[in-house]
């Protein structure tokens, strides 16, 4: 399968916030202001690169051949969780600077069903280990773009003239609705 | 034997980021010092910035170092200041004054008439890039609410009448407002409750501040002449209270024509 396709696909036409409604909680809480939502992106691209590679190593030589697919899902969970907090107590003692802007984002990364989904979706796809680090990049690069856009769109919110009824959380959905609508575009022109 | 397995491979990733997790615990151990923690849990948190650092954890991180001087945090006042130095086990050494913002600003929506209406983006500051404003003083407040945004204690809020409201007891002092002002309408003060105040930034002559605005002052100097303490003086056409001098007499209140004077004592409790 081509790489490029890959990336195209998982940025823009199957973006994993827009197309699979993926990480929708941290889309719209986190996305208040450019710089958080950034910052966000950069932690999510980086657990998500390593998760991905941690779980496909584990799914192809250790769960596989023993004949224990149905273990797939908690073994992620207890890979993903673990990873989090050893990247956490790393980054606090080489990069103090970086822990405190990422702050609580880093546990909520735990969490995150986008990781355990793209974990789960490499498997399904049946990705080899370089198709693997290129489609869980480039996942988490879509999701990046989806929280930079509304970001930027919800800051400027703040200063427009919104009716009363529509401010704060109304408001918005309907532009994660129309912005989902405008990616909508893309999915017709490539497929996995 | 598959159990066995699922057990063994469960267990053993288990084991692995365990034994992962606790060398890492170990290798990468941090040393803090927990005063930080102490002396950051005692300030404000509202890191308003007013002591020269990014955030409060920063300025604790200075003032355990002894880098930072212990009475730098303005909104924090004596109260913080004496107990950080119980903490450090300090002599105390901060002031007792007290700093609160205080709008120079009667002009309410009835009193200050607009000169156009204005139905941009609801920011002074952007207000002020068309036309200087919308309003015909050129030195009143604007009424939208910029102060209101940036102050880190929720201690503004925006008065019915258009004008921002100062809560004392929320207000650090920490000056924010007063930067954030694009006319300078809001000056940090003393906030010892005595002496007079004039509610008034115009420094336009007499006759253009009567016209832009029924509660400015023309500088008439009224008051200069009525103080026996001669704490008032005028400049550019403006009149200024020194409140160190002022003993709360009263007589500029009452020769003042425009009833822009009022007490400071009042200003702090009805606002």
């Amino acid at each position: 399968m081509n790489l490029l396709a890959i990336v195209f696909v998982a940025i823009l036409a199957n973006n994993i916030v827009f197309n699979q409604f993926l990480g929708i909680c941290p889309y719209l809480g986190v996305s208040k202001r450019l710089e958080t939502s950034l910052g966000m992106g950069i932690a999510v691209t980086f657990v998500m690169a390593m998760a991905a590679i941690v779980t496909w190593v584990v799914y192809n030589y250790v769960l596989w051949p023993l004949h224990l697919e149905y273990l797939r899902t908690i073994a992620f969970i207890l890979i993903i969780a673990g990873l989090v907090q050893l990247v956490e107590t790393i980054l606090k003692k080489t990069n103090p600077t970086l822990f405190r802007a990422l702050g609580i984002f880093l546990p909520l990364i735990t969490t995150n069903c986008t990781i355990l989904g793209v974990a789960i979706l490499n498997i399904q796809a049946e990705h080899n280990i370089i198709e693997t680090v290129v489609y869980s990049i480039s996942v988490a690069v879509g999701f990046t773009l989806a929280l930079v856009i509304m970001a930027g769109i919800r800051e400027r919110l703040d200063l427009a003239n919104v009716s009363s009824y529509l401010r704060g959380a109304a408001v918005s959905l309907v532009t994660a609705g129309i912005l989902s609508l405008a990616f909508m575009g893309f999915s017709g022109m490539m497929t996995l | 034997m598959n159990v066995v397995y699922a057990l063994m491979v469960l267990g053993g990733l288990g084991l692995l980021f365990g034994g992962l997790l606790s060398y890492a615990a170990q290798r990468f151990a941090v040393e803090e010092d927990e005063r930080v923690e102490v002396v950051a849990d005692l300030l404000p948190n509202a890191n308003c910035g007013s002591c020269g650092y990014p955030g409060c954890i920063n300025f604790a991180e200075k003032v355990v170092a002894g880098e930072a001087p212990v009475d730098s945090c303005i909104p924090g006042g004596k109260a913080v200041s004496d107990r950080i130095c119980e903490v450090l086990g300090l002599e105390s050494v901060a002031s007792d004054v007290k700093k609160i913002a205080q709008v120079f600003c009667l002009g309410t929506k009835d009193a200050a008439a607009d000169l156009f209406e204005y139905q941009g983006i609801k920011d002074c500051k952007a207000a002020m890039m068309f036309g200087d404003g919308f309003k015909a003083c050129k030195y009143g407040c604007l009424g939208l609410g910029t102060c209101v945004e940036v102050c880190p204690f929720d201690a503004l809020s925006m008065g019915e009448n258009g004008l921002p409201v100062v809560d004392p007891e929320r207000c650090g002092g920490c000056g924010l407002c007063a930067k954030a002002c694009p006319r300078g309408v809001i000056r940090i003060v003393d906030a010892a409750p005595r002496g007079k105040v004039v509610l008034c930034n115009s420094q336009d002559r007499g006759r253009a501040t009567r016209n832009a605005c029924e509660v400015g002052c023309i500088g008439c100097k009224a008051c200069v002449r009525a103080c026996p303490q001669e704490a008032v003086t005028v400049e550019n056409f403006l009149a200024y209270i020194d409140r160190t001098k002022c003993n709360d007499c009263g007589e500029c209140l009452d020769v003042c024509k425009r009833d822009v004077i009022k007490d400071f004592k009042d200003y702090i409790k009805t606002n």
